[in-house]
């Protein structure tokens, strides 16, 4: 072992000094970086930070953590995105763009990574963490320091992917890092070890999420909701938290055995001594098809609040609904092998993936005809949570129809790997996914913060989203069906620059709606008295949570709601409800703990040092992680009571604040 | 749609005033787990299933499997389950030394499968057997060291658990604890069945 | 949701502590034991004596003999029934089987299959250095 003992293969070699991209972009982070850190020490905000956001147990503070770190990396994944997007649009014929394909391939492997992992799971996990216990009338979720833990592992996966812009690389190997690629002997490099091991701390916060809210959905209800009262967007997010519980451990397993590959010399993806690197595909998909749908669910749940919010009526047809999301659930584990129909599995084994992905669109298609009939004569108000609910109708459908022909193995024996396939992901998750987060941030964000986001520049936003989008992706539909592959990075056919430039016009768009986006978020911090939400409820709201002030005390409700009907907000409204103003009692709740930030750490060194094979650094640091959980384990007074007349001061607030803007 | 809570009217119908708590969710999380624990295994049995004949010119399961040993392991393990359940009994009973004393059997017994195991893998490995060998190899490797790693964490959180119940008491959270760990333990026990027949006893068909 | 099950008072109190949870009782644990022990000695028999005359059989009954130890197991060690949690732990016991099961059957399926079509023909194994 010629490696240092202390330092593994990392040496000064690692800094990628001679790559103008990377030190610019290093000088930047480190500027930002620098004032931002500076501000908090001249501000003396640290203690504030420790004490009220990074050891805070508070579902709402971790699910606004999270929601911050998924809008932070959609900075990072999108301006790989614009990388690709001016690399392909430059590089035809002599010319061969900016990046080299070694560069580029790291590109497009960290912009699925950070886009799927650090952007799209962190905004969907926010979003349930803080909506959910309030909207099923609970105090907080079912285990609230797994809840602070499993942030911190997420944004320790992510500490990782980012420092493999400055110290070594990332991996070249697409996001799923499919071997023999990613083998020892193809990258023996750091690049996949840091992907590996950012996944894998990731994961674990995001399969604990997953335990810890379904044990709340389960378990913590208010009295009265049954499972078939329970707003609709709880049912998502319990059936995407079954999902992750039922999923993540197999891409656990998957990595495992890819590491086994990398470190001790196994051969399960190998291309000698019986491997099979075909194996590989297949379990990753077994992960990756339902991790589609955890992203997608609860954006399904988010439209479904909006609609019947913003058209004042019931939602249409809820028991379809909640039929619909769970056959999807169960579905989505029968479908994997579309994701390689050309690996060579023959026709009965297509014909049988291709007919059941068939069927799983239907009950997505029967939650859209749900949310046009909940429309239908109702009064619609065009806030922007309703826009971007529209443009999510329009153009996931649009997705939704190439996936569907997608599914038939004849037809993607020609487009599997195009950049159709491309356009078609894209199509769903940004016209899914993407437009639904924001649809959510817009509707709760008055709920969170006590102001709403400004109108007029979320309806800029969302208008350079919804053309930019079609700009940017509708040009690589046709490419594909020319016949372009995905991944490249430079091209002789000069037909094709149109398309690749129109695409580039595209993405400049979308840059105006983050623009324009960050503009709204600046505007509505110096507008927020003007935009303030003064009663809770500012949208005329149907469930529990706009039953709460905006932003909600620490203990969410001062009495333990009782619930009669669906969408119990509005039935408390329609039927008298009166709040109460006196008559309160101590309330119990979890204290904050470092442990959750402590351990995340240890385990984020931890994988830096096995990546970097520092194997003496790795074995302490687990030792460390062992011995801290142990420790954490005898810590058993984790609770406490606010006291009443805490609460009365709290509540009395409200009163006055209610009646001064009645 | 009958509403079960038509009972309360005025200012109670939309409110709980006392003190509410909901049910304690630890037994039912820590079950999702051992589910999702069971997946993991799932993946290392399939991926045993689909590898597990690529012998690449190296020894099969009938050459290195000694299926006495493997015999003798089980035993360990299937009487480390029933003295947790002795430990449980005397749980309910609110005895705190039986509980120690059966928890330490159990330890003893567990402590015991992983010894043995060690030693099986310590004679392949030595053999030139290791999990480098071959996908078949490599597979059994991985499924059957990932069910020892389980138990040997299962074995320091029984140790950690001595000292809890020992220090603490019978206390509502150590039941909790031990109830959880229960669960775990009988699990891993219920792997075992599917290694010792999937693997070893398949194996040598 | 509870049970009739008596017991000493400990220093805890005496009612149940978990209700909606099951406890074992020395008979229960004792005749799960037994059965495991049989269930357990009989394939090791089959196997090691080469009581069938096929292997495809031997594999066949000893599965057989697996699954019903592990339900035994689940009865009676991790007293599984349908009223734990209100039907929660058996729910997410049946789907996790189900999982189990596609993963298991679908992937060597999967596989048998790619493995038969993707093999290199002969030609092209002597055509490797």
């Amino acid at each position: 072992m010629t490696d240092n003992l202390l330092l593994g293969r990392l040496s000064l070699d690692a800094i990628p000094y001679h790559e103008p991209i990377l030190v610019g972009t290093f000088c930047a982070v480190a500027l930002g970086g620098m004032v931002v850190l500076g501000a908090l020490t001249y501000f003396r905000l640290w203690g504030y930070l420790w004490r009220e956001w990074f050891t805070s147990i508070d579902h709402k503070k971790i699910g606004v953590m999270y929601i911050v770190m998924g809008l932070i990396m959609l900075l990072r994944g999108f301006a790989d995105a614009v990388m690709m997007r001016a690399q392909q649009a430059l590089s035809f014929g002599d010319s061969t763009g900016f990046l080299p394909p070694h560069h580029f391939d790291q590109v497009f492997t960290a912009h699925g990574v950070i886009m799927i992992f650090f952007v799209a799971m962190p905004l969907v996990t926010g979003f349930m963490n803080f909506v959910v216990p309030l909207q099923i009338g609970a105090r907080d979720v079912a285990f609230p320091f797994l809840n602070n833990f499993s942030f911190w592992m997420t944004a320790g996966g992510g500490i990782l992917v980012m420092l493999s812009l400055f110290v070594g690389e990332f991996a070249k190997t697409g996001w799923l890092a499919y071997p023999p690629l990613s083998g020892l002997l193809a990258s023996p490099d750091v690049g996949v070890d840091y992907y590996i091991w950012s996944l894998q701390i990731a994961g674990v916060g995001t399969l604990l999420s997953g335990v810890n809210l379904i044990a709340t959905i389960v378990k913590m209800r208010a009295p009265g909701m049954t499972m078939m009262k329970m707003p609709v967007f709880t049912w998502t997010a319990l059936c995407t938290n079954v999902l992750i519980v039922a999923a993540f451990p197999v891409l656990t397993a998957v990595l495992v055995l890819l590491s086994l590959d990398r470190y001790v010399g196994t051969n399960f993806f190998t291309n000698d001594l019986g491997g099979n690197a075909m194996m590989y595909v297949n379990m990753i998909w077994i992960w990756g098809h339902p991790e589609v749908y955890i992203l997608v669910l609860p954006v399904f749940g988010i439209f479904s609040e909006v609609v019947s919010t913003f058209s004042g009526k019931r939602l249409f047809g809820y028991a379809s609904m909640v039929y619909a999301t769970v056959v999807i659930t169960i579905l989505s584990y029968l479908v994997w092998l579309h994701h390689f129909f050309t690996m060579g599995s023959g026709a009965s084994v297509n014909s049988f993936f291709g007919i059941t992905t068939m069927i799983i669109s239907i009950p997505t298609g029967a939650k859209i005809f749900n949310w046009l009939f909940t429309m239908y004569r109702g009064r619609i108000k065009f806030e922007v949570p309703m826009l971007w609910t529209v443009g999510f109708m329009i153009t996931f459908v649009i997705g939704g129809m190439t996936g569907v022909l997608l599914a038939v193995p004849p037809a993607d024996f020609v487009l599997h790997n195009s950049l159709f396939l491309i356009a078609h992901f894209h199509n769903v998750i940004i016209g899914g996914v993407l437009f639904g987060l924001f649809a959510g941030l817009n509707f709760w964000f008055p709920k969170a913060f006590g102001f709403k986001l400004d109108p007029f520049w979320g309806k800029v936003s969302f208008w350079f989203w919804q053309i930019g989008f079609f700009f940017a992706f509708m040009p690589l539909y046709v490419l594909g069906l020319m016949g372009v592959t995905r991944r490249l990075s430079h091209f002789d056919d000069m037909s094709l620059r149109p398309w690749f430039l129109i695409a580039a016009f595209g993405a400049a768009l979308i840059a105006a709606g983050i623009g324009a986006l960050l503009m709204q978020i600046f505007v509505s911090i110096l507008k927020r008295k003007e935009l303030a939400d003064h009663t809770g409820d500012p949208w005329g709201g149907r469930t529990l949570e706009w039953s709460t002030s905006s932003p909600p005390p620490a203990y969410n409700f001062a009495f333990t709601p009782r619930v009669h009907d669906n969408d119990a907000w509005h039935d408390m409204k329609a039927n008298g409800y009166e709040r109460p103003v006196n008559g309160f009692i101590d309330i119990h709740m979890p204290k904050n703990t470092a442990a959750g930030i402590v351990l995340a750490g240890i385990a984020t060194v931890m994988g830096f040092a096995l990546i970097w094979h520092m194997w003496l650094i790795a074995g302490v640091a687990f030792a460390t992680l062992i011995i801290a959980t142990i420790v954490h384990t005898f810590n058993y007074k984790r609770d406490f009571y606010i006291q009443a007349a805490d609460v009365t001061r709290t509540e009395d607030a409200r009163t006055k604040l209610l009646a001064a803007h009645v | 749609m009958s509403d079960t809570q038509a009972q309360y009217t005025g200012a109670d119908r939309f409110l709980v005033r006392e003190d509410h708590h909901p049910e304690n969710g630890t037994l039912l999380g820590f079950w999702l787990y051992l589910m999702s624990d069971c997946l993991v295994f799932a993946c290392l049995f399939a991926t045993y299933g689909v590898l597990g004949r690529n012998y690449a010119d190296g020894p099969t399961g009938a050459q290195i499997f000694d299926l006495p040993v493997v015999a003798v392991n089980t035993s360990l393990l299937l009487i480390s389950s029933i003295t947790y359940g002795f430990a449980m009994l005397e749980m309910q009973r609110g005895r705190v030394k039986a509980v120690l004393t059966w928890l330490a059997i159990t330890g003893l017994f567990g402590a015991g499968f992983v010894g043995v195991e060690l030693s099986e893998f310590h004679h392949l490995i030595s053999d030139g057997f290791g999990p480098q060998r071959s996908a078949f190899l490599s597979s059994f490797f991985a499924l059957v060291s990932t069910h020892g790693l389980h138990v040997t964490f299962g074995i320091v959180w029984l140790i950690t658990l001595m000292f809890q119940v020992g220090k603490f008491g019978l206390t509502t959270a150590n039941k909790r604890r031990l109830m959880c760990l229960s669960l775990f333990w009988h699990f891993l026990d219920v792997v075992w069945i599917g290694v010792f027949t999937f693997v070893y006893l398949m194996g040598v068909l | 949701m509870g049970h009739d099950h008596h017991h000493e008072h400990g220093p805890d109190h005496g009612h149940d502590d978990f209700p909606g949870h099951e406890h074992g009782t020395l008979k229960s644990y004792a005749t799960g034991f037994i059965l495991s022990v049989i269930l357990t000695a009989i394939p090791f028999w089959l196997v090691m004596s080469k009581a069938f005359a096929t292997p495809s059989t031997t594999a066949i009954v000893i599965l057989a003999f697996a699954a019903v130890q592990i339900v035994v197991h689940m009865v009676y060690f991790l007293h599984m029934n349908t009223k734990s949690e209100n039907g929660w732990t058996m729910l997410a016991l049946i789907f996790t089987i189900v999982l189990v099961v596609i993963t298991l059957s679908g992937s060597m399926w999967v596989m048998y299959h790619l493995n038969q079509n993707m093999q290199p023909t002969i030609e092209q194994i002597k055509a490797l250095p």
